[in-house]
Formats: C-alpha cells, structure tokens, sequence
C-alpha cells in the first residue's frame, strides 16, 4: 500500500487552511492588534488552502510514494545483501 | 498565555495526520529493509526535506533563534558555513560509497571498508549517543512547555498538580513517536519530518513577515537591532573583536571543516535518509536538495531573534514570561527578559553584576508577541512538531544501527528476516524507554548530562578524518582507522584538559586535566574553544590512521572496490537534465551561499 507524500501534507494544509479561514471570518477585530492590525488568519489560511489543494492534486498522480523493498529495484539489492549477510551469520562469524 | 479552542483544533489536526500516517503505512512494512531503508524507495526531494527536518529540532529552533538574539546574524556562520559546503560534499563525493556499498547503516560501512572493531567502536558511541540526544530533546520540550504555561489552564481545569505537566509532556510526546515508528518504521519517521519541514515553514513565516514589517524591513532592523547583528563577517579577522569571541581561521577550520563534515557527512541519522533514497542518482541529491531550504532557515529562525532584541524596551511583554511580569524590576533586551533563578525566584547576574538573559524565550515570545490565537497555534503546532521529528529522527537511527550492527553482528547472527523485524520494533520500543529515562536524569543530574555531551564531542570530533582516509586513500587499515579514533578521542580529552575559555572555572568547560593550575591556552569563549579541540583532535586522527596504516598490512585492493575512490567504476555521470546532475546543482548550492554570505557580509 504505497501513500503518496502529498495526499496527507495537502490535505493537512487544506484543512488547516480553512480553519484558519473560517476563524478569520468570525473573529473579532481586536485580537489583530498585536499583527499590526492584519486579519492574519484570513490571508495565512488562504494562502495554506491554495497550498494544500495544489499539494493534493500533485499528489494523485502517485509518483511520490515509498515502496516496499520488493517493488523496487534498489529495494531487491538490499534484500539480496540481507540474505547474503544471513548466510555468512549462519556459517558463524563471516567476514576476514 | 491563553489558547483559545482554534489553537486547540490546529494541534489536534495535526496529531490525527501524524498518526494516521503511522497507522497508513503499517501495511507497507513487510521485511526489515521496508522497516529500516524505507526500502531504498524514497524520491529524492522527500528524502531532501526528511534530511534537514530531522536535524531540524526543536532545540535547533530555539537555540538558532536565541543565538540569534545573542550574537545576531553571524549565527548564520552555522548555516552557510558548518553545513552548506558539508552537504555538498557527502552529496557529491561521499554518497557513491555510502549507497554504492549497499551497506545498510554508517557503521556497517565501516565494517566494510575497515575491520570489525572500527564498526563496534562506532555503532556502539553512536548509539549511546542517540538516545542520549533523544532523551536531552525530550527534557528540553517538556522544560519549554512547562515555561510557555500552555497547559496550565487545561490541567487546572482537569484538577491535575501542575508540576505534572513535565510528565504529561514527556509521556504523550514519547507514545505518540512510538506508535508512528513504530508502525511505519523509518519511511512513516520520514514522511512526518517533511510534514514537519513544512508546519514550520507554515509556522513561522508569518512570524517573520509581520516582524520586519514592524521595524520597517532589512534596513529598519539594521538600524534599529544592536550594532554589526546584521553582519556576519564584521571583526572575525580576530576574536577580540566579535561577541562568538573567535577568528575566521578558528571558524573556517573548527566549524566549517571539522564540525560540520565530521556531523553532516558521518552522522548516520542525517546519513539514513539519504541511504534510504530510491537510486543512486536520488541518494547523491538528497543532501544537494536539502541543502537550499537550509541556507534560507537563517531568515526563518536566526531573524526572530534579532527583531527580539531589536524591539523597543517599553512594549508588553507577551504573558509568556508570567514571573517576568510580577516583578518590575527585571532588566530586558527587547521582549528579552532577565533569567530568574529557578530556586531562589531571583533575577539573575553574571559575576560582574551585569543581568543574564534568558535568550532561549526569544522565539517563544515572539510567537506570542505577534501571533494572534488561530495562527499562534499554527506556530505552536509547528514548534512541537521539530521536537516530536527531532526525537523521531534519533529514535529511528538508533533502532537501525542497533538490529544490524549491535544485534545481528555481536547477538544473534542469522536469524531469520522477520525476527530482525521485530528485534527493530522492540529497540523502537527501547530506545525511546532509555530516552525517557535520560530525560529524567536530565532533570537530576543536570551536570552529568553536560559531562556526557562533552564526552561525546570528543568521540564525534575526529570521526570525519577516518570517514574521509577511508574513501580516498586506498591504503588506510583497518588498524590505522581503529587507533586514529582511539587517539583523535584522547587528542580531544587531553586538549580539553589543558585548555579554558575565558573567565570560567576549571571543570567542565575544560581545564580539568591540572585543575586549572596550568593552562596550555585561554580561548575567548567556549565557542572557540570547541572548534579549536576539534582541529586538533580531527589533525590527531589523520596523523595516527596514516602512520599505524604505514605499519600494517594493507587490504587487497580487489576487496575495496566500490568502498575506495581509487578503486571504483567510475559509472558515466547520470544522463538525466541538468538540474538532476550532483555537480551541477552542488556548484550551484554553493554560488547562492557565496551570494549570501556577500549580501550579509
């Protein structure tokens, strides 16, 4: 079952993104004080959603994804290194 | 300090993708090479971003800000010049032997190219040093939780003792990382750095926007930030003259070269993530990739600290510092307060009566100076996500060397691959019980966790010189590597000895060799004293590895090949566009460095 990266991190952000956007709707004037008077979650969240859809539409393409050992070919090396390091563990101690 | 419900939200979104990846990924991990290597399937930019968040903790944060506060934008000299060339090389030159060897962790390269006592040597001090490092993280994430008071309203609420809030945050934090690795192994570890990696990036860009724009930009902050903060290379033509209280020389060599490649290219932390990448063309690009994002970190965490210091002394402090507040009478350097002695609930002074203050706050108070609650806890969010991946990063590093180099090599040789699988899984379980249990010594023994660091910094310090005798000289021995070490370890003890900073007592900052009767060398701070035993003992290693591999018998060059410069195929450089080939884009990596280092000069 291989995950492409960008699935969970742009839905992270789009979620995120529009939390930050609905609280920025709803939120009272006074707490942008200290942001010098900037809505800051209203733009900061629509900047994350943009990110985050854009992240998941990449990421349906499913190019950027860890496999198992087995479906990859540098995977399949280390597995043939694995089972030779088993063999030189079962003669005893292998090596020089 | 007061969370509001968004806060709360924010946090808990991000604890269900942490998890939930742990819980996706489980199925992908069937043998103990999908379990330690991702199965070497990892494309290039993830395994990238994975190898600057995992060095990314929450410890390099706060104390890149602090630094930053401290000594203003030379702290970027930890960046552009004790990392980036580093990167470039163990992306370029080191990563043909590393991936090509098909060796499965850093120690087993040195099993392969040297002997097995140079492997014990270093798998054994390295992992030590893992979970030590992961159980310091862990004290020092539960130490500024308790500081920011973030919980205090919920266990109050809760009717829970306050002082419990240390546990809470050591137990949760240690669960939480152990059931991700402990499912997905190191791809699930590496999937939440890049996550992280972009929760910080997320976290603190609007921290930094909204601080220049309030002092008015680069050139307000100049003006307004103490004296030369904004140039880094200002008075480094002698120690006397810049507050790191070293010379270009010491930091060029010390930091630039010894430190850095000895970290960047042997760490086997940073080094997994690369050996984890999905070819070899992707392996030799992941320090190249990683290392573009991390010459620009500077402005996302050293310039915190600056506009920290940079703010007038007249605004509110944030409610962070509540101590701070009672008490009118605290000194302050911005939003910088005075540090409060732990036990006596007094201001502190150094020993010439001037007020210490406590940098470590600046990023945490700017957080909360600027940050209006919904992206506060983005930011917060973001902070508990580098400490989670930065003990993330140890744990996974410690159960790989341990399965493969401690267990399978000196334990249980030729078992079968499930059984390496879960011996995997259970050091996931140990290493993070021997973490906790390091982060309460911490809280006991706070000298014994400043003398083991010590004691690692001495093992850590010649390490480049055998890493690199190794891949280019063709006749460096076994022996010579083993007694290099040994040596270049003793060469670090003995220099630290007899050496001592500036004003310090004999002990642990050094001179403990004569009690401080005789010093060989006064340095003018600890920073310079650290880059300079790390000349020397990286000088000692390379002397002694050459002359005991003179006197022993060299190995035939047959079994070196793909572990030896000299003796490896050059394989035709990768064919792909010009923006995949190492050469291209290291060259290109360091002119941008080069530019920074110019335009902050």
């Amino acid at each position: 079952m291989s995950l492409d990266i960008r699935l969970p991190i742009g839905l992270m952000f789009a979620v995120l993104g529009m939390l930050l956007v609905a609280f920025g709707l709803v939120s009272d004037k006074a707490i942008y004080d200290r942001s010098l008077g900037i809505n800051i979650n209203l733009w900061w969240g629509l900047v994350l959603l943009a990110f985050g859809v854009v992240m998941f539409l990449l990421g349906r393409r499913g190019t950027s994804a860890a496999k198992s050992a087995d479906d990859s070919a540098e995977g399949r090396g280390i597995e043939e290194r694995e089972a030779q390091v088993e063999r030189e563990g079962r003669k005893g101690r292998g090596g020089h | 300090m007061s969370l509001t419900t968004i806060d709360w939200v924010i946090m808990a979104v991000y604890l269900v993708f942490v998890l939930g990846i742990g819980f996706w990924l489980r199925r992908s991990i069937r043998t103990s090479t999908d379990f330690f290597l991702s199965g070497r399937s990892i494309p290039a930019w993830v395994a990238g971003l994975a190898f600057i968040s995992a060095n990314l903790g929450a410890q390099e944060v706060i104390g890149m800000g602090a630094s930053g506060a401290k000594y203003g934008i030379a702290t970027s000299h930890f960046y552009w010049i004790g990392a980036i060339p580093a990167m470039v090389f163990v992306g370029v030159f080191m990563m043909p032997f590393y991936y090509g060897s098909r060796a499965r962790s850093v120690p087993e390269y040195l099993k392969l190219r040297f002997d097995e006592k140079t492997r014990g040597f270093n798998a054994i001090s390295f992992a030590v040093m893992t979970v030590f490092s992961s159980g310091i993280s862990m004290y020092a994430m539960a130490k500024i939780i308790q500081s920011l008071h973030l919980f205090d309203a919920a266990f109050a609420a809760a009717g829970i003792a306050q002082d419990r809030i240390f546990d809470a945050s050591v137990v949760i934090s240690s669960v939480i990382v152990l059931v991700y690795i402990f499912l997905g192994g190191l791809t699930s570890a590496i999937y939440n750095e890049v996550l992280q990696f972009f929760l910080i990036v997320a976290g603190f860009l609007p921290l930094v926007w909204l601080g220049l724009r309030n002092v008015g930009g680069f050139s307000g902050l100049a003006q307004k930030a103490p004296a030369g903060f904004m140039e880094s290379w200002h008075g480094m033509t002698n120690p006397q003259n810049n507050a790191m209280g070293v010379e270009w020389f010491g930091l060029a060599m010390g930091l630039g070269f010894v430190l850095s490649f000895g970290y960047w290219c042997t760490d086997f932390l940073v080094v997994q993530r690369a050996m984890a990448a999905e070819s070899m063309s992707a392996a030799r690009r992941t320090p190249l990739i990683a290392a573009v994002p991390k010459m620009f970190f500077p402005f996302l965490v050293i310039l915190p600290g600056i506009i920290a210091v940079a703010l007038p002394n007249n605004v509110p402090l944030p409610s962070a510092s509540t101590q701070a507040e009672a008490s009118a009478s605290l000194a302050r350097k911005g939003i910088i307060p005075q540090k409060i002695d732990e036990k006596t609930h007094q201001p502190k002074v150094d020993k010439d009566g001037k007020p210490e203050f406590d940098y470590d706050l600046a990023i945490p108070n700017m957080l909360m100076f600027y940050l209006p609650t919904g992206v506060l806890g983005l930011g917060l969010t973001a902070l508990l996500a580098s400490f989670m991946s930065g003990m993330a990063g140890n744990v996974t590093a410690f159960n790989t060397v341990f399965t493969y180099d401690i267990y399978q090599s000196y334990v249980h040789p030729g078992a079968s691959d499930r059984h390496y699988l879960w011996i995997g899984r259970l050091a996931t379980v140990g290493g993070i019980a021997l973490s906790i249990a390091a982060a309460y010594a911490a809280t006991r023994f706070n000298n014994i966790m400043d003398m083991l660091q010590l004691v690692f910094g001495f093992v850590n310090a010649p390490l480049f010189a055998t890493f690199v005798l190794g891949m280019f000289w063709k006749r460096a021995t076994g022996h010579g590597a083993f007694f290099g070490l040994l040596s270049g370890t003793l060469a670090a003890a003995i220099h630290h000895g007899l050496t001592l900073p500036q004003g310090a007592t004999a002990g642990i900052k050094g001179g403990w060799l004569t009690g401080g009767s005789w010093i060989a060398k006064e340095y003018y701070s600890d920073m310079a004293a650290n880059f300079w035993m790390a000349i020397w003992a990286w000088s000692v290693c390379f002397v002694m590895t050459i002359v005991v591999s003179l006197m022993t018998e060299p190995r035939e060059d047959k079994e070196l090949a793909g572990l030896v410069y000299s003796l490896t195929e050059r394989k035709k450089e990768y064919a792909g566009p010009w923006y995949e080939q190492p050469v291209t884009l290291g060259i290109i990596v360091l002119l941008m460095t080069a530019v920074l280092n110019f335009v902050f000069r």
